[in-house]
């Protein structure tokens, strides 16, 4: 089942850090966030391959905005 | 001594430093950001000059920018605060180029301290305790594992370009170094460009431990007592309090002297604070870094001696003798301080906004370095720093006492803020007994 990974809070795309295809862990760091000089990694919630990834590095992402998700 | 002192910062660390420069008799000068205009400190100077708009890099880290505001109002020093530009050696080496006074370390300390391996091997050489790891970036697992066997297990893997507690994992054991490396070298690959990776003994619990220097202007480096600062979210302290209650005569004895090596090592002048890491198990201490500026705790030093380390700073700066006797500081009673911070106090996340309610605590032993004020915005653009609520009273009981009420009495509204993890924290057995370690607050959420 896909799970949508959504922004917690209004924040800068800091860093990405996978790429559409790659498999990842339950707790991997997918995208660091950037708010209030402080970096918030952003964790895959289970197993999973990355389906989408719907933000870029510099862009500004709205509290409940989907991030990834993990299919 | 000079007469017009520019502050190159921001918040309530500007505030606090004008407060100190006007009480000598001394003008203040501030510099602000677009996004900053009607924050306390820009009213509270002397004079105070726009210098840019919001984003730091245009405007209190635009090196140009803060120098000309020095020249336009006749400023004769500097003084950096911490963070932006105080620990760029370049900036300071500009400030004294121009003609001003830095309120600061030479740019050679902030040099030679700022690069975290040869610190630690500048410091070794001197007689510091340093912890075993790596002294520079290991090439592949097998160099890794050859190394681990110096080093011992458990031990961190840590990607040299890192920071903020990012590519950093623990290995138990050697397949734990195996998989982890990789891991790691991966990330740092991916996240910094640069896969170096550097190993270092991991301790399990630890406390962290950090030691206030002033670099006297007759060339004498001094103590001023410790600060315990393992109340942490994230790697980023929420909670600092001095005396540290892990720390008896002895041990402080041997701080004290490792942190004035470390001083002596690079000839350092003004205040800086030597950051270590206690081990809780075996009571024995290693250097981690040193900070050359004041730090954000710095209240806790001043409310157990009943000095005034900006003031400090300034004489120095100023080649004058320090306002007190260094060999006789007498210590009295406990201090604590807690980061107010814009976050919400369960999972820390940041959320700016305007303050609609302000109300500061007041009462004896009580202080309050705030950055802001009702009416004023806390902006996306910088930390999320607030407000310091600094207590001291006659024992470590009495200080938690006050914080409770403290913390009570303290009313903000409008953005996020953590001040019920506080009183969360001022309740719990661990941070109560004293017995806590940086630990902490991953249990209290876990």
């Amino acid at each position: 089942m896909a799970t949508e990974i959504r922004a917690e809070m209004v924040a800068n795309v800091w860093k990405i850090v996978v790429t559409q295809g790659d498999t990842v862990a339950d707790g991997d760091t997918l995208v660091i966030l950037e708010s209030m000089k402080m970096e918030i990694p952003v964790l895959a919630e289970g197993d999973g391959v990355v389906s989408a990834l719907h933000v870029a590095e510099g862009d500004v992402v709205q509290e409940g905005d989907v991030i990834a998700v993990i299919g | 001594m000079f007469e017009t002192v520019l502050v190159a910062n921001r918040g309530e660390i500007a505030r606090r430093i004008i407060r100190s420069v006007q009480r000598l008799g001394l003008r203040a000068v501030a510099v602000y950001s677009e996004a900053d205009e009607a924050l306390p400190f820009v009213r509270e100077a002397d004079e105070a000059v726009l210098i840019g708009p919001a984003a730091p890099a245009l405007s209190y880290r635009n090196v140009d920018a803060v120098i000309e505001a020095a020249r336009q109002t006749g400023a004769q020093a500097v003084h950096p605060g911490y963070g932006f530009l105080a620990e760029d050696p370049r900036f300071a080496a500009k400030v004294e180029q121009s003609g001003l006074v830095w309120v600061g370390p030479s740019p050679d300390s902030i040099e030679q301290m700022g690069d975290k391996i040869r610190a630690r091997n500048l410091v070794a050489a001197a007689g510091v305790p340093v912890s075993r790891g790596t002294e520079r970036p290991v090439a592949d697992l097998a160099a890794a594992l050859a190394a681990a066997t110096g080093i011992g297990f458990p031990l961190m893997v840590k990607a040299s370009a890192g920071g903020g507690g990012m590519g950093m994992s623990v290995a138990a054991d050697e397949d734990g170094l195996r998989t982890e490396f990789e891991k790691v070298q991966g990330f740092a690959a991916r996240m910094f460009g640069d896969a170096s990776v550097l190993l270092e003994r991991f301790y399990p619990r630890v406390r962290h431990v950090e030691v206030q220097i002033l670099g006297l202007a007759d060339g004498r480096v001094v103590a001023l007592g410790e600060r315990d600062c393992s109340v942490q979210r994230r790697n980023q302290k929420l909670v600092e309090e001095s005396p540290s209650p892990a720390v008896g005569p002895e041990l402080r004895l041997r701080m004290v002297d490792a942190a004035v090596r470390a001083g002596e090592a690079v000839g350092y002048r003004n205040a800086g604070t030597v950051e270590c890491l206690l081990d809780t198990e075996t009571g024995e201490f290693v250097f981690l870094e040193m900070n050359t500026r004041l730090q954000v705790e710095h209240p806790v030093t001043e409310m157990v001696l009943g000095i005034d380390i900006v003031e400090q700073q300034l004489r120095i700066a100023a080649k004058s003798p320090v306002s007190f006797d260094p060999d006789a500081l007498s210590p009295t009673g406990h201090a604590i301080e807690l980061r107010i911070n814009a976050e919400d106090p369960t999972r820390f996340l940041p959320g700016p906004g305007t303050i609609t309610v302000w109300e500061e605590p007041a009462g004896e032993g009580v202080r309050v370095d705030a950055g802001y004020a009702a009416g004023t915005t806390v902006t996306p653009h910088y930390d999320s720093l607030m407000a310091k609520l600094i207590v001291h009273g006659i024992d470590r009981d009495q200080a938690l006492e006050r914080a409770r009420t403290a913390v009570a009495s303290f009313r903000v509204e409008g953005p996020k803020c953590n001040l019920p993890f506080f009183a969360e924290l001022l309740a719990h057995p661990e941070f109560v007994s004293g017995t806590y370690d940086t630990g902490l607050v991953a249990r209290m959420r876990s």
